[in-house]
């Protein structure tokens, strides 16, 4: 028995070393880091909590929290709503389905800051093939290329959810007469709980930690409107070189996601329970 | 008795490093030198030349724009900074602060020609009365006007404005040609673009932007609100182009390129880039709202990395960058500025009469002055160009007096 736990351990090391060694180990010494005057060069000095109490009255952070706050809700309704619709329409075997499974997921093989890039030169006023103009079409067009390059990935995972619903459960229902809308009602959603916990909790994740998207298409404008709580952070790193402040904004960032990450798993664990 | 000091002190270090033949800071060696793309070019010019004449060997690496100050910040970080890098000479005052380049303060002391070296370049590049940075390359703001639009329109294109108030004027008439010409153009959603272009005008009239230790803001100022009234008027009145207002700095090349703007001011470097597409253009230097002359002196300065091993040999490229030979053969025959003020008529510069103007407004022109500049005004996320827009696109009372506010918290701010 003894052996056996050991030989699991030995097993499971590799895999606790990275986690160690590019998760925890980083994480720590962002923390650390937190607590200090931290310079490119030279000596930390220790700070705290100067580098947390900064944080309230940061002029630029509350406005990009409130963006970001926005964006989410925005991002995540239309994503699940796309991405569901998706999955819903490519989920049987019929032929030529394999063709836009496979189109739909597509984008995703484009990395993101490329595909960033796709979307600037497209949408330009001055080179642009479809030129979008306007007061406003900055979070539009991050939305969008939110949308295109992420819509079949979350298709992906929700197939994988729809497909693991037994075929029977769904014929019982049709031999009891239950229309469409009922079946996805009462078959489809409520077994799809997990599934639908997993994609949401990425959806969320993900959006409040937005950056490569505004970073490239707006740089965070016009007029801060779609500047995010990441670009805040990297703006105190590598603008204002003060990584103490940029470690510090990060904790209270990692604290928030964690806690909505806890609260959003509870209460859908709750409901499947 | 300081400059014997220094001297024994350089002595010093010479013997210390083993090496006592007079040749040791041409060894050889290879050295990593960074610079951003926008100075690539100039950076491989010199880099080449000199690799071409010395044992030392430089290697450029080039790294884009924008992200350029992050890579610098990480290495730094990682303590493995190149053996010399450049960077846009507002940022380095902070790099100076920060200790990111070598103190290099006896060996510039010991240059023939220290006196003659861009005067606000070389402050840039100072600390607490020590240098740390040297000029690499310079690029001045300057009214670039499309000649064939001033013939159409009935102007002399020998006589460009020497007032901002008839550059107003110039532009109107131009932007009269109808069609899809306009009269003028700005980077209005762009810090950097509006700072480099509309500063000169308020020095040109005797104001300030910045107090000269670079911890107070006097952008609420008369000449400030003048200028910014002046561009305001000229977008409300639709003379500058409509894309000014979105324009955040990617694009401003392009438009003035497309040949379709009468007089805007813009980057002295390109004149070339512009000609190059069939529009002639002519050069003159950007005015105060009734007079004066001034130019916002840009560029990238260039010092040795703090974690470098090779300073003396470093310096070495560094000094000889600087030399005559180097601003003449390699600088002035790019048609570039000379980062040397005795240098400004040359035998490159004297076939062109408007290379001659413009060398020679390095000698009047400014590089404003402050460690937290980049965080303060380049910055899209700075204080400054929420200031801006608000003077030129919203209420531009209210967004002086309140952005003068924000911009100096913003420039004490440790």
């Amino acid at each position: 028995m003894r052996r056996r736990a050991v030989s699991g351990a030995l097993y499971a090391t590799p895999a606790a070393v990275l986690v160690g060694l590019f998760f925890v180990v980083p994480l720590l010494l962002v923390v650390w880091m937190s607590l200090h005057r931290w310079p490119l060069l030279g000596k930390p000095r220790f700070n705290a909590p100067d580098n947390y109490t900064a944080v309230a009255d940061h002029a630029l952070l509350s406005s990009a929290a409130w963006f970001t706050v926005r964006y989410t809700v925005l991002i995540t309704l239309l994503l699940f709503v796309v991405a569901f619709g998706l999955a819903l329409l490519v989920q049987n075997r019929r032929p030529g389905v394999g063709f836009f499974r496979t189109a739909f997921f597509l984008p995703m093989a484009v990395g993101f800051a490329s595909a960033s890039l796709l979307f600037l030169g497209l949408l330009s006023e001055e080179i642009g093939p479809v030129p979008l103009t306007g007061d406003s079409p900055a979070l539009g067009s991050a939305v969008l290329l939110v949308l295109w390059r992420f819509a079949g990935f979350n298709m992906l995972i929700l197939l994988t959810g729809l497909q693991a619903i037994p075929v029977d459960v769904y014929e019982a229902a049709r031999i009891d007469g239950a229309t469409r809308w009922q079946m996805f009602r009462r078959i489809t959603v409520p077994l799809m709980r997990p599934t639908i916990a997993l994609v949401l909790t990425m959806m969320i994740t993900g959006s409040l930690l937005a950056f490569d998207q505004f970073w490239i298409l707006t740089r965070g404008g016009p007029d801060n409107s779609t500047t995010s709580l990441v670009m805040v952070i990297y703006r105190e790193a590598f603008v204002r070189l003060d990584l103490g402040s940029a470690a510090g904004i990060s904790v209270v960032l990692l604290v928030l996601l964690a806690v909505v990450s806890s609260v959003q798993l509870a209460v859908l664990r709750r409901r499947s329970a | 008795m300081k400059a014997k000091l220094a001297a024994v002190a350089l002595l010093l270090a010479t013997a210390a490093c083993g090496a006592d033949e007079p040749g040791a800071a041409d060894d050889g060696a290879t050295l990593t030198l960074w610079t951003r793309a926008a100075t690539e070019a100039v950076s491989k010019a010199y880099a080449d030349a000199y690799n071409a004449s010395h044992r030392n060997k430089i290697e450029v690496t080039a790294y884009p724009n924008e992200e350029y100050p992050a890579k610098l910040a990480s290495a730094a970080g990682a303590k493995s900074l190149p053996d010399l890098f450049a960077s846009d000479v507002v940022f380095a005052p902070q790099y100076a602060a920060q200790g990111l380049w070598a103190d290099v303060s006896d060996q510039f002391k010991s240059l023939p020609f220290k006196d003659s070296v861009a005067p606000s370049h070389v402050r840039a590049g100072t600390w607490e009365g020590r240098n740390f940075a040297v000029p690499h390359t310079i690029d001045l703001s300057v009214l670039l006007y499309n000649k064939d639009l001033y013939v159409k329109a009935g102007l002399d294109p020998e006589k460009p404005p020497r007032t901002l108030r008839e550059f107003a004027e110039h532009a109107r008439k131009i932007d009269q040609l109808g069609g899809d010409v306009n009269g003028t153009y700005f980077g209005g959603n762009c810090g950097g673009c509006v700072e480099f272009t509309l500063w000169p005008s308020v020095w040109a009239a005797g104001g300030e932007v910045l107090e000269a230790d670079g911890r107070s803001a006097r952008v609420d100022s008369r000449e400030m609100a003048e200028v910014f009234a002046l561009y305001r008027d000229l977008y409300d009145q639709g003379v500058a182009s409509p894309a000014s207002k979105g324009e955040a700095g990617p694009t401003w090349l392009g438009a003035l390129q497309g040949g379709k703007v009468g007089i805007a001011p813009g980057p002295s470097v390109w004149l070339d880039a512009i000609e190059a597409k069939g529009v002639k253009t002519g050069i003159a230097p950007i005015p105060g709202i009734n007079g004066g002359e001034s130019t916002f002196v840009g560029g990238d300065a260039i010092g040795i990395g703090a974690t470098s091993g090779k300073t003396q040999q470093a310096w070495d490229f560094l000094a000889w960058t600087m030399s005559d030979e180097a601003q003449v053969e390699v600088i002035a025959k790019r048609k570039g500025v000379p980062v040397r003020t005795d240098l400004a008529a040359n035998k490159h510069s004297s076939a062109d009469p408007r290379l001659v103007t413009v060398n020679g407004l390095v000698a009047k022109g400014k590089t404003p002055y402050a460690r937290n500049f980049n965080a303060t005004f380049n910055d899209p996320q700075g204080p400054w160009l929420t200031t801006v827009r608000g003077a030129l696109f919203g209420d531009a009372t209210a967004s002086l007096m309140a952005g003068n506010e924000a911009i100096t918290k913003s420039l004490r701010q440790e």
